[in-house]
């Protein structure tokens, strides 16, 4: 087991450095997400506006890989459209099952790869990617 | 403790990523010894039936190492009687039967609960939802900075309202023994009953029932030697017998009619279905083992390593321990600076090192200490200097990783 293959110098670089840290006012959803069998927790919020993800902060508690994913969907995401931002979410989901997605919009998220290999720690990289998808869900059912 | 002790524990000898593998996460569940495995093997071989009703050999021989068992679990844990030992499938349902079939029956609008926060949440939950049903109220006993429980801070929620006290004897988290016997009199003074969780006392030293008096007692097999799946709920004679049972079907009755049933005597009326035959069997082989090697012996061992275990971590700078420095079970709970708990364990697990990280089933102490997570490493009686020594560099490289 090589550690090197989950702890990626970009995946430290986005947990020591986190991007889209905090909160703003006037944000279209949030959503509270735990993960109850160890104790990560992420609000994410979401700025949604005619169909456009136009920006995403989160706030949260948890280990490297939890706050590195959340870091890098939060960048991956901004300036998406809602179709286009589940779709990287989907793809996402494919790249923690092992298969080989690309994702050429964003590459640092190919870093988290290796999660794969260690199978206790998916759930902490999906954490954040599950808040975008409720997320998402939320706008659209309140834009219905 | 020696290597003949190790020896017996075959899952010890591997290599995990390449290392010889340190388990460390007794408290959540202990590895088993050949003994166990053997008993498990021999009871399916040789003597598998179902217990109390086969009329053929092999019935009666399932049935007196179900029975049998029974017994050795009443002595270990100084009952008065086999009627005092229900087997369960843990501690947990253990606590859960005390709540729902002894709290509701007896529990009124305004009646007190007595917890600590340090309680894990399986004897948390049961009284909540009791709580929610009967209108009783929960009261928490305030914890000392160093996260124990002291007589007089129960004394100061304990009223003639309080119905029943619920503690742990030892904490899963920060390795502290409550004075559960000094407790359990103090309810008794004010006519409550005392209920003690012993998932983590049981396996690391002597607990006499008699000796600490309290009406009810839960325990895991599994966290002492034992298979998974089964546990016990000792209760007093005359409680058990005035409490309505939980599970109704077969094994459980006496005489059942079209529209009316009557119970089998204690301890029966509360195993309704096939019971967990091949699991005590397991537990009586493993307390058989845990008695060949002596529990003061064990809980001697479990001193020393921690007591080594707490002198080592407080050489890593930067490096918080939960609970107090002193200790006797073999337990301990930290946090390394801002190193993540699960990237810890992750770490530790290339170096084939087993920790436990998270809030171990204790979320409102885990708010109590603020920490979100913790790391946990915990010892029994085949964890050695040298496990200590391998979890101490272990994490100072985790450290150095993270630097």
């Amino acid at each position: 087991m090589q550690l090197d293959d989950l702890y990626r110098r970009v995946i430290m670089d986005h947990y020591k450095n986190q991007r889209n840290r905090g909160k703003f006012e006037d944000g279209t959803v949030t959503v509270d997400l735990n993960n109850p069998t160890c104790g990560d927790k992420i609000s994410l919020q979401l700025k949604v506006d005619n169909g456009i993800v136009q920006d995403a902060k989160y706030t949260g508690e948890g280990c490297s890989i939890s706050m590195s994913s959340a870091s890098m969907m939060t960048e991956a995401v901004k300036g998406k459209t809602v179709e286009e931002a589940q779709d990287l979410a989907s793809r996402f989901s494919s790249l923690m099952q092992g298969e080989d997605v690309h994702f050429d919009d964003y590459e640092d998220i190919e870093a988290l790869s290796g999660v794969n290999k260690f199978p206790a720690r998916i759930k902490c990289a999906t954490l954040a990617w599950n808040a975008l998808r409720k997320g998402i869900d939320e706008d659209q059912h309140n834009h219905k | 403790m020696n290597n003949a002790i190790r020896e017996q524990f075959p899952i010890l000898k591997q290599e995990i990523n390449g290392h010889p593998l340190v388990y460390l996460d007794s408290a959540a569940t202990s590895q088993k010894p050949l003994a166990v495995i053997e008993a498990l093997r021999h009871y399916y071989e040789y003597d598998n039936a179902n217990v109390h009703r086969g009329v053929h050999t092999l019935g009666s021989r399932a049935t007196d190492a179900y029975e049998g068992a029974r017994e050795k679990v009443a002595k270990f844990i100084h009952a008065k009687s086999t009627k005092e030992i229900i087997f369960t499938r843990g501690t947990t349902t253990a606590l859960n039967m005390v709540a729902s079939s002894y709290a509701r029956s007896v529990l009124k609008e305004g009646d007190e609960i007595v917890l600590t926060p340090m309680e894990h949440h399986s004897n948390l939950i049961p009284w909540q939802q009791v709580a929610k049903a009967t209108g009783a109220v929960l009261k928490y006993v305030k914890l000392q900075e160093d996260g124990s429980v002291t007589l007089s801070e129960v004394e100061k929620v304990v009223s003639d309202k309080t119905k029943i006290i619920s503690m742990a004897y030892v904490s899963n988290v920060m390795g502290v023994i409550n004075p559960v016997k000094e407790v359990a009199a103090l309810a008794h003074r004010h006519g409550a009953i005392m209920v003690v969780d012993g998932a983590q006392s049981t396996p690391h030293m002597k607990v006499d029932m008699q000796d600490l008096d309290c009406d009810f007692y839960a325990l895991s097999g599994h966290k002492m030697c034992g298979p998974t799946g089964i546990g016990v709920l000792y209760g007093k004679k005359e409680l058990l017998e005035s409490m309505e049972p939980v599970e109704f079907g077969g094994e459980m009755i006496d005489d059942v009619g079209l529209y009316d049933s009557t119970w089998k005597e204690l301890p029966w009326k509360f195993e309704g279905g096939t019971p967990i035959i091949a699991g005590a069997v397991g537990l009586g082989a493993a307390i058989d083992f845990l008695e060949s090697i002596g529990m003061d012996a064990i809980e001697a061992h479990e001193h020393e390593l921690a007591t080594y275990a707490v002198s080592r971590l407080s050489e890593i700078e930067g490096l918080k321990l939960y609970g107090p420095r002193e200790r006797k079970v073999g337990l301990v709970t930290f946090n390394l600076g801002d190193v993540h708990p699960h990237d810890v364990a992750t770490v530790l697990d290339a170096s084939g090192i087993a920790i436990r990280a998270g809030h171990h089933c204790c979320q409102p102490l885990m708010r109590w200490l603020e920490a979100s997570s913790t790391a946990r490493a915990s010892f029994y009686l085949y964890n050695t200097k040298e496990d200590v020594d391998r979890l101490i560099s272990a994490l100072i490289q985790t450290k150095e990783y993270f630097g």
